[in-house]
């Protein structure tokens, strides 16, 4: 099973590939989205790259809730609702969202993803595997 | 004009690799617009070329049902230009492939001189469509030019068996009566 830091660099190495961005630049509290300019398919090619790396399988939602973000029961005048955010909490006990909860619009949700979120979301998965 | 990059397809083998090759001519009409002292072939089309030999490969593999569309150009990387007589010879690899996207890893060649490498990302359009093209173009036509392009001809799956043209195609094309 990797250690934390393991995880860490090759997440850290799946992002400067995908997002072109220099290692140092990654460290565990930037944002992907406001502080490595991730873009929406950007996701896409980080996931593959996850897969391929950890030896996981990653389906279409896991790591990026759009079924929850574009679901008019969860989505009310651009925010996410209470039942919403319970159903966020509990799909991706990986990610800190304490912030996001704080002001839940949903055009803000990818914009506070970190990349110690990634590594969380990745131990996750490999200790599922386990 | 029509917006074919490639001639033809040299090798195909489903869901992994493929070859084609494209012939720079002097009388294509780009080749005088583009840098008028000196004919070359643009690079943009070059990459053009090899997001097709490797989208095609992808949209394959999911027997044309999806709409594969190009999505991101990771690293491109140009070593020599292409000009008039040329055979560009391009291999494309899938290094991923699922069902929302797929990744590949393409070079171009000149005989044995690396003309250029290439990484490309495609995703896997979930649209509600009416057949492949997605309302977005003719599946008759795109399955002449799946036939011009000689994908079943040269097409094997990975244990050799001959790769068929998926049905929805081949009525379109007329070659099989709707089931």
């Amino acid at each position: 099973m990797a250690t934390s830091e393991e995880i860490f660099q090759k997440v850290q190495e799946a992002l400067v590939e995908a997002l072109a961005v220099d290692d140092d630049e990654v460290t565990p509290e930037a944002t992907l989205v406001g502080d490595l300019g991730a873009e929406s398919i950007d996701f896409l090619d980080i996931v593959f790259r996850l897969e391929k790396s950890f030896g996981i399988s990653i389906q279409k939602g896991e790591l990026f809730p759009e079924d929850i973000l574009t679901n008019a029961d969860y989505v009310v005048d651009g925010k996410i609702n209470e039942a919403g955010l319970a159903i966020l909490k509990e799909r991706m006990p990986f990610a800190d969202l304490s912030k996001f909860e704080e002001n839940p619009e949903v055009q803000e949700f990818a914009t506070g993803l970190t990349v110690q979120d990634m590594c969380n979301f990745v131990e996750n998965k490999l200790n599922e595997a386990a | 004009m029509r917006w074919f990059w490639i001639d033809r397809f040299t090798e195909f083998e489903s869901g992994r690799r493929a070859t084609g090759v494209k012939t720079v001519s002097l009388s294509e009409e780009h080749i005088h617009d583009f840098l008028p002292a000196t004919a070359t072939m643009p690079n943009s089309l070059i990459i053009e070329g090899m997001a097709q030999t490797a989208g095609l490969l992808a949209g394959e593999h999911y027997g044309f049902q999806e709409s594969v569309i190009l999505a991101k150009i990771g690293k491109v990387q140009f070593h020599a230009r292409a000009t008039p007589g040329d055979t560009l010879t391009y291999r494309a690899e899938l290094t991923t492939i699922d069902e929302s996207g797929a990744r590949a890893e393409i070079t171009s060649h000149i005989e044995d001189r690396l003309q250029a490498e290439m990484e490309v990302l495609f995703a896997h359009a979930d649209i509600d469509r009416e057949g492949a093209g997605g309302g977005l173009f003719d599946e008759r036509d795109f399955a002449i030019t799946l036939r011009c392009l000689g994908m079943y001809d040269v097409g094997r799956t990975a244990d050799g068996e001959r790769i068929k043209m998926p049905h929805h195609l081949a009525v379109a094309e007329g070659s099989v009566t709707e089931a």
